[in-house]
């Protein structure tokens, strides 16, 4: 009898007791609990993808249904914990919105109009689309991806085709980030690096609403503040992890740069700097030219070898690889050919030591009282100096010299979008490392750490393949379509200079576009220019709605019609989501996913593992639910795709299917090197090779056998100093990871940006067009310097007063989360945040309605004031508002209502200054620049609507999305899911 | 029975205590609450016009937001807030039917849906709005401190814990007995000085909340590292300093 | 307190109710009532029929109303049950009372005592009904000295009013009865003012700093909600309304609960037959209207700390 049966009075059953005891019982009803039911039938692991941060879960399942998702304790990423989205994957796997079939559209595009069709044909019209456009010009095309965690895959794919147009996100999200630290440490924030947790005595995160590595950073702060460690939290808004820093220091957005380089300057006065870490691990040294106009200046002084020079004490040069060599820091030399040169040190310390970097030059534009900024740089040299710490563990350095201890400085950083977003952000990022290297915390005890599979060289090896003579009719490119150029002759440009790509990355536009720029294909595309393209084929990436600049325009090119032909000017659109988001639409052909719950992934090595400094790992998904539609993991859909067009990685000499079994098969036998696969965990026949062996045909049973990661903990001797630390690299050597065990040496003064400049300056055999040559000149400094963003430098500053960002909410993810029921309930719309007293001052009060107004356009929106913002900025939640009609969400939900983007006053392209119309992004990276935006506000006139504006028409939906349940009786394993009306139970009364 | 048990010496009183110090705000604790409760004791946690407007349904642990003080020395404050299981509970006691009841062995206050006849009058007599109503069910439901989780012998030891426990990311959360002084909860409510919530009310909260601690700002001791060492001038007399400094790599 | 319908209906027809049988309970034995069959019948229908609709509709109010007779049990904590229970029990001595008044004519002895008994059961439901409200402390508006008079005062002269209005068909002239009425109506305004002099001039102890045990800092407010949308706990007790739309239903519920009915009261102790009783049943009609705004605003006026939690800043 369960307790919810037990009933005193009236019920049939207990008619045999005795009046009394019924009466007692009505009197003194008492319920019999069950404080022990049976919690599941059956508990499997896999990896989370309610984001991607990849933590590790346990699916608990009962009675057929998801009873429970918890976190996996062992896990190395989450170990136990998870967040809210996390916790909230069962409505996703019962969301609404999931696709059920392939779709053709039969509408116009964007109309929602589709005919369901088979997989046969889905999968042959897409060879049917792609076979001729591989057989002339692959380059027609354009393969972009959002976000993708089977990169390594659809890169490989992308490449096999031959087409140099793949990318996937991180051009609009946090390439400057990326590239500043591959370029600077061969390891960087974002997921390739975080600070020492346990160690740490102080730590200043910068512009960090949430980031990847969300659970971490969480556990990790926890930590922090329990053990007394001081967390700063440098962010315009005080919310999240800001909220629980000791000290918020509300930055004016943009300038971050400039408090870095003043923190650094405060350093120099005081001569703070930690030279010795200087002098081993980085090229503070290194001799660097100084010949004016020459060819080769700013570059480094070299030997005949190659090897960059240093200054020895006694005024002879050296070369820099010379074990033990005594070098000077300051001082010029004279090469060989009686030219100048000085060490790299000397150059930094002359810039920084400038007055324009001091605290009270700065304080103004950074929103940051200059007693404030100088307060931060004592505390940190303070912790760095006085409060060293040293571990017990001997370890030998690339040298193989023995080092009793590891010392270290424990004060870390961390940092993302709010210093990357900006068109300053990969030098801002860039002087953040610098920083962090002068106060030699890099990779030691208490500072901050990479993250394995890094430290790799910096920047490491392979070049963006896809330069116009790579790209050939019926053959796959040399390599994959991204990479680090190092020089002008790595950029993917004709010969007139002129983009080869769609996106115009590693084009003079964005040299060091190192992960593509996602956010200018469709314009591109739609403009023809560089050129048109046949197909845009993209995968889980909302290019019609969130992650757009401009979306309303966006929009428009996706449907926009060549007025002589009347053909779309987009030709074809072939789209694989898993659910009816704003992008499905707009595809002609749409290739439905699974859910992460129904199928196999693998978070591998090759892309973005789940490795932590502790030691490389990777990691699994595996299907816990079979699918209850007509759907199939994309990666299988590509895995046979790629055998139909008969792309040679995917067949076998003999032309059969190379993977018949799909992605599994992909993931256990694929080799992208000899012996280097997808996955790193128990290679070789046995199962007994770590990082690098044969294919092992057993190998995802041994992830599934271990909560479905494998993690290869490095001994105590290779936990720090990696970049410099024998053991260490040559572990990585023998794992697969880096190819040399050679040291990585801190790049504190960036050769490659030098080599740009000079072309810019008219050197070398590749250089930019007129054009380009002032901005080139101008940006790719070797050293990190601050430059006011783009579009704040370009318009109106007083008619725009405010800055405007976005944060991620903790319990959301960009669009995903609209149609999860429960996720939905907490953020159902959103609102614009201004500071208390900038509102007052405009004569707002919370619950106004406001236009918002940039450069480019405006919105209304209602807004909420608070005080914990910087006075000069407004900010939302990002991805919260939605399109009508979208995600299968009735048409008055508030998330159409009420929710809104700003993106649609985000311009994909710079104002215009007369000149060239540069996109809205870094001049290095291309990195879109979504925070440089400034807007103002204003009340809406009496009387308006109070509903969000731009809104566009309802997009309709393919009759086979399931109908939405007007009442959600979620019980795992009980069909209560889609009963309309009333389930009172009758039973008991 | 709606009547309080009478508080025994040493009596057990499970509850939580809740760091506001420590809380980001991530909902983590709100959704496998939701998640764990759907299918659990008092499931289904029904949800109504869940893809619709306004959607709303019972939750048993919400996470509220404030900002404490004015300017640029305001703080912002997560505050998750589920049933206190209060000690004198007029949840219990208004109850009509005895459906709503506090549990005499481990504090723990329910609602027996079997009985309960949705009269709502429970939720009106809480003052921290811990109590929800399933429209669909027409009974009352709320937080069980996860009784079918802290008891449970099909869960190994460690996992018996509420789940809003188990989940939170940065361990802002604790469950166990703060009836007994010595537990690590009571001890911890006692280094932290942990509050009620409305005590003037007289419902004595057995859920405690750790205030947030004032913000190291500036860090103690203050430093004194920085002492500008550079002589005056111009930043090539600066440079000087280091001219003799031979460093090996 | 959101106002739902049923419970203001319920509150004021069970008021009016109880309190026009306790007036006969009272008014027959006594032997102040028409010697009437017919304004016995009317009378006691009228009161059982406002009583049971009352209690009624609160019945439809519950989510499992097929449960309500769990309702009973638990009288020994519960003001709920309390009134459910006096409620049911004065139906037992009022069935015998008016069967014995109604067929038998009977007016003193064992029928005059059961009257007597049941008027006191009726005045004790009354007394119930206000303590339900009176006792909830997260109420500011409803834990005070003023609710139980309240519910007393409005009760019996809502009941006072009805009678005045019935009796017209069977005797010509009730002075006293309409003196009393339109004192006892003064009376119950004069609680009312009182009561919203009350409500007016204080608060709540609880703040949203006791609420969040926050303060130290400076000033605490809410910044975020846990859900955009509006859940069970707003609905029910977030709902809010204008101090001005209040001050209006005030002034409404002052002059159609109140004043005409008072001064109707004291026409009638003049005008006699047809005239007084058209007069009196205005009275009625614009007193129902009148305590239905009244006991509307005793829902929409009462704040609950749980909105402390959601951007009150008191309550
Ligand atoms: N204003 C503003 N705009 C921004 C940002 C900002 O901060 N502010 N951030 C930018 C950044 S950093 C990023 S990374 C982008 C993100 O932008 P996108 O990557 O475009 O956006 P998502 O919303 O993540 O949507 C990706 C798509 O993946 C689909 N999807 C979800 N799960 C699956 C699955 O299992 N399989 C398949 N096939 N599809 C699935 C979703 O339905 C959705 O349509 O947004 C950018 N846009
Ligand atoms: N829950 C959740 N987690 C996510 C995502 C999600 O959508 N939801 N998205 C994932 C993705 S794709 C990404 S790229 C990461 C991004 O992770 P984050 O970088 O943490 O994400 P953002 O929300 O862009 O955070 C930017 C922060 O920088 C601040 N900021 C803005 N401008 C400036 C500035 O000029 N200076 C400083 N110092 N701060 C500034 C903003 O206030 C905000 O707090 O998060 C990932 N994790
Ligand atoms: S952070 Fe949350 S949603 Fe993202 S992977 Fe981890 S548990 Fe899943
Ligand atoms: S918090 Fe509310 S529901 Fe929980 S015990 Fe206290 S009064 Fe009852
Ligand atoms: S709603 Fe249920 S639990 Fe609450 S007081 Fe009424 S009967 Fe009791
Ligand atoms: S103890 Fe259990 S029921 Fe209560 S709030 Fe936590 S998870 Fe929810
Ligand atoms: S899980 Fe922890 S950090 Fe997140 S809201 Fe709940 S208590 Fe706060
Ligand atoms: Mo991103």
């Amino acid at each position: 009898m369960s307790s919810r049966d037990y009933v005193a009075f009236g019920s049939g059953r207990l008619e045999a007791r005795g009046f009394l005891d019924r009466l007692r019982a009505y009197f003194s009803p008492s319920e019999d609990v069950d404080t022990s039911p049976k919690v599941a039938d059956e508990v499997k692991y896999t990896t989370c993808y309610m984001c991607a941060c990849r933590c590790g879960i346990k699916v608990h399942l009962k009675d057929g249904g998801i009873r429970y998702i918890e976190g996996n304790r062992d896990h190395p990423v989450n170990r136990g914990v998870i967040c809210g989205k996390g916790a909230s994957g069962i409505m996703q796997q019962h969301s609404p919105a999931k696709l059920k079939k392939p779709l053709r559209r039969v509408g116009e595009r964007g109309a929602g109009e589709f005919r369901e069709i088979e997989w046969d044909e889905a999968i042959a019209t897409a060879v049917d689309w792609l076979s001729p456009i591989r057989a002339t010009d692959p380059k027609k095309l354009a393969f972009f991806t959002g976000r993708d965690q089977s990169q390594s895959l659809t890169g490989y794919w992308a490449a096999q085709f031959g087409t140099p147009n793949f990318a996937a996100h991180g051009g609009f999200c946090s390439v400057n980030m990326a590239a500043a630290g591959m370029y600077t440490l061969g390891g960087s924030f974002w997921e390739f690096g975080e600070p020492d947790w346990e160690r740490t005595r102080y730590l200043m995160m910068f512009g960090v609403a949430e980031d990847h590595d969300s659970n971490p950073i969480k556990i990790g702060l926890s930590g922090l503040r329990r053990r007394g460690a001081k967390f700063v939290s440098v962010n315009p808004v005080r919310t999240g992890y800001s909220a629980i820093a000791d000290e918020w220091v509300g930055v004016r957005p943009g300038t971050d740069g400039l408090l870095v380089l003043a923190l650094i300057h405060e350093l120099f006065v005081a001569d703070w700097i930690d030279l010795d870490y200087l002098a081993r691990y980085t090229n503070a040294a290194w001799l660097v030219i100084q010949a004016p106009g020459a060819a080769d200046d700013g570059l480094f002084a070299r030997d005949e070898a190659g090897n960059p020079l240093v200054l020895e004490a006694s005024g002879t040069l050296a070369s820099a690889t010379t074990v033990g060599v005594a070098t000077r820091f300051v001082g010029e030399a004279e090469l060989p050919d009686g030219r100048r040169a000085v060490p790299v040190f000397q150059l930094i310390a002359e810039r920084y030591l400038d007055d324009r970097y001091a605290p009270e030059a700065v304080a103004e534009a950074c929103g940051i009282p200059a007693a404030t900024i100088r307060r931060l740089a004592a505390e940190i040299a303070e912790v760095a100096f006085k409060e060293e710490i040293e571990l017990p563990v001997a370890w030998t350095d690339w040298a193989g010299r023995q080092h009793q201890t590891m010392r270290g400085r424990p004060v870390s950083f961390h940092a993302m979008r709010g210093i990357s977003a900006h068109s300053n952000g990969f030098q801002t990022c860039r002087a953040l490392h610098l920083l962090q290297i002068l106060l030699g915390t890099i990779d030691v005890p208490g500072g901050w750490r990479y993250k394995s599979p890094h430290p790799k060289p910096a920047p490491p090896g392979p070049k963006p393949a896809g330069k116009p003579d790579q790209v050939v009719a019926g053959k796959p490119l040399p390599g994959i379509p991204l990479g680090y150029p190092m020089s002008p002759e790595d950029l993917i440009i004709d010969a007139e200079g002129r983009p080869a790509r769609i996106d115009k990355a590693f084009s003079w536009d964005a040299p060091i576009a190192a992960h593509g720029m996602m956010h200018m294909v469709i314009a591109n595309a739609a403009n023809g220019d560089p050129y048109p393209i046949d197909t845009l084929f993209m995968y889980m990436a909302n290019m019609a709605w969130n992650s757009a600049m401009n979306t309303a325009e966006t929009m428009r090119m996706l449907t926009d019609k060549d007025p002589t032909s009347g053909e779309y000017r987009i030709p074809r659109i072939i789209y694989a989501d898993a659910y009816y988001s704003e992008t499905v639409a707009y595809a002609d052909l749409v290739l439905p996913d699974t859910t992460y719950l129904e199928r196999w992934d693998c978070i591998s090595l090759l892309d973005r593992p789940i490795g932590g400094a502790d030691g490389p790992a990777d990691a699994i998904r595996q299907p816990i639910v079979e699918p209850d539609r007509d759907v199939r993991p994309f990666q299988d859909v590509l895995i046979e795709i790629g055998a139909r067009l008969e792309l040679p990685g995917f067949i076998t000499p003999e032309g059969e299917p190379r993977y018949p079994g799909g992605y599994p098969d992909y993931i256990i036998n694929h080799e992208r090197r000899p012996g280097v696969g997808p996955l790193a965990g128990w290679r070789g026949l046995d199962g007994d090779q770590p990082g690098r062996g044969a294919p092992n045909p057993h190998q995802l049973e041994r992830y599934i056998a271990n909560g479905c990661f494998w993690k290869h903990p490095l001994p105590d001797d290779q936990l720090y100093f990696k970049h410099a630390n024998k053991a260490y690299l040559e572990t990585a050597v023998t794992m697969g990871l880096i190819d040399r065990a050679e040291p990585i040496v801190l790049q504190l003064y960036v050769e490659p940006l030098q080599r740009f400049r000079l072309a810019a300056q008219g050197h070398g055999a590749v250089q930019p067009p007129a054009a380009h040559r002032e901005r080139i000149a101008a940006y790719f400094d070797p050293l990190p310097f601050w430059y006011m963003p783009f579009e704040e430098a370009r318009i109106d500053r007083e008619a725009f007063p405010l800055h405007a960002v976005t944060q991620r909410p903790m319990q959301m993810y960009h669009s995903w989360h609209s149609q999860n029921a429960w996720l939905r309930q907490i953020l159902g719309f959103n609102r614009l945040f201004v500071n208390r007293t900038t509102g007052r001052a405009l004569g707002l009060e919370t619950d106004d309605w406001v236009w918002v107004t940039s450069h480019h356009g405006r919105i209304r929106v209602p807004i909420r004031l608070m005080d914990g913002v910087n006075r000069n900025t407004v900010w939302t939640w990002n991805a919260i508002g939605k399109r009508a009609g979208a995600w299968n969400l009735a048409p008055d939900s508030p998330e159409f209502r009420k929710g809104f983007l700003l993106n649609h006053l985000i311009s994909e392209l710079l104002p215009s200054d007369g000149g060239y119309h540069y996109s809205n992004a870094d001049p290095i990276t291309g990195q879109a620049a979504w925070y440089d935006l400034r807007v103002r506000i204003e009340r809406v006139a009496p009387g308006e609507r109070d509903q969000t504006a731009p809104s566009f028409g309802v997009i309709g939906h393919p009759g086979s999305l399931a109908r939405p349940p007007g009442i959600l009786r979620y019980f795992a394993g009980r069909d209560r899911l889609d009963r309309q009306g009333s389930s009172r139970r009758g039973s008991s009364a | 029975m709606t009547s309080l048990p009478a508080s025994r010496p040493g009596q057990k009183k499970f509850g939580l205590v809740i760091d506001l110090d420590i809380c980001v705000g991530c909902h983590a604790c709100a959704t496998a609450c939701k998640e764990w409760n759907a299918s659990g004791h008092m499931g289904p946690l029904t949800d109504f016009s869940p893809y619709g407007d306004d959607a709303w349904g019972v939750w048993f642990n919400r996470i509220h937001s404030f900002e404490e003080g004015e300017g640029d020395g305001a703080r912002t404050i997560h505050f998750p807030k589920s049933c206190l299981h209060c000690e004198e509970p007029a949840c219990v006691t208004v109850c009509p039917t005895g459906a709503s009841y506090k549990r005499a062995e481990d504090g723990i206050v329910l609602v027996n849906e079997a009985i309960c006849i949705g009269c709502k009058l429970c939720s009106w007599a809480c003052p921290y709005g811990a109590r929800e109503f399933d429209a669909d069910q027409g009974v009352m439901k709320k937080c069980t401190l996860c009784i079918d989780r802290i008891y449970n012998e099909h869960l190994a030891e460690a996992d018996r814990q509420p789940a809003c426990v188990m989940v939170c990311p940065v361990n802002a959360r604790h469950f166990g007995d703060l009836g007994d002084p010595e537990s690590p909860v009571s001890a911890l409510v006692a280094e932290r000085r942990g509050r009620d919530l409305m005590p003037e009310l007289g419902y004595r909260p057995v859920n405690k909340y750790l205030p947030p601690r004032p913000g190291r700002m500036p860090r103690t001791p203050p430093p004194d590292a920085v002492q500008p060492a550079a002589p005056a001038g111009s930043s090539g007399d600066k440079l000087l300093r280091w001219l003799d400094r031979l460093l090996s790599r | 307190m959101h106002p739902a319908r049923s419970i203001v209906f319920f509150t004021t027809a069970s008021g009016a109710g109880f309190a026009l049988l306790m007036l006969l309970g009272l008014g027959v034995p006594l032997g102040l009532l028409p010697d009437s069959g017919g304004f016995a019948f009317a009378a006691l229908a009228a009161a059982i029929a406002l009583a049971a609709a009352g209690l009624g509709s609160s019945v439809l109010h519950l989510g499992r109303p097929e449960r309500a007779w769990r309702a009973f049990s638990q009288w020994r904590s519960s003001w709920l049950s309390r009134e459910g229970v006096f409620a049911v029990l004065t139906f037992v001595p009022t069935a015998v009372f008016g069967i014995g008044w109604v067929f038998f004519g009977a007016s003193g002895g064992l029928v005059g005592l059961f009257g007597v008994i049941a008027a006191a059961l009726a005045a004790v439901t009354v007394y119930c009904t206000g303590m339900i409200y009176a006792s909830l402390k997260p109420i500011h508006q409803w834990h005070n000295a003023w609710v139980v008079p309240g519910y007393l005062a409005l009760g019996s002269m809502s009941g006072l009013l009805i009678l005045d209005f019935l009796i017209r068909f069977w005797v010509v002239r009730a002075t006293g009865l309409a003196i009393f009425t339109a004192a006892v109506t003064l009376i119950a305004w004069w609680i009312k003012e009182r009561y919203w002099l009350f409500i007016d001039t204080s608060s709540a102890p609880s703040t949203v700093a006791s609420a969040t045990a926050l303060g130290r800092r400076g000033r605490v407010r809410s910044f975020e909600t846990p859900h955009t949308q509006d859940n069970y706990l707003l609905n029910e007790m977030g709902f809010q309304i204008g101090r001005r739309h209040a001050r209006g239903l005030r002034r409404i519920a002052r002059l159609s609960g109140f004043l005409l009915p008072a001064l109707g009261s004291v026409v009638t102790a003049i005008v006699a037959g047809a005239p007084g009783a058209v007069i009196a049943g205005l009275a009625v009609v614009s007193a129902a209207f009148g305590l239905l705004i009244e006991r509307w605003l005793f829902f929409a006026e009462a704040k609950h700390t749980v909105t402390l939690y959601y951007g009150a800043d008191a309550v």
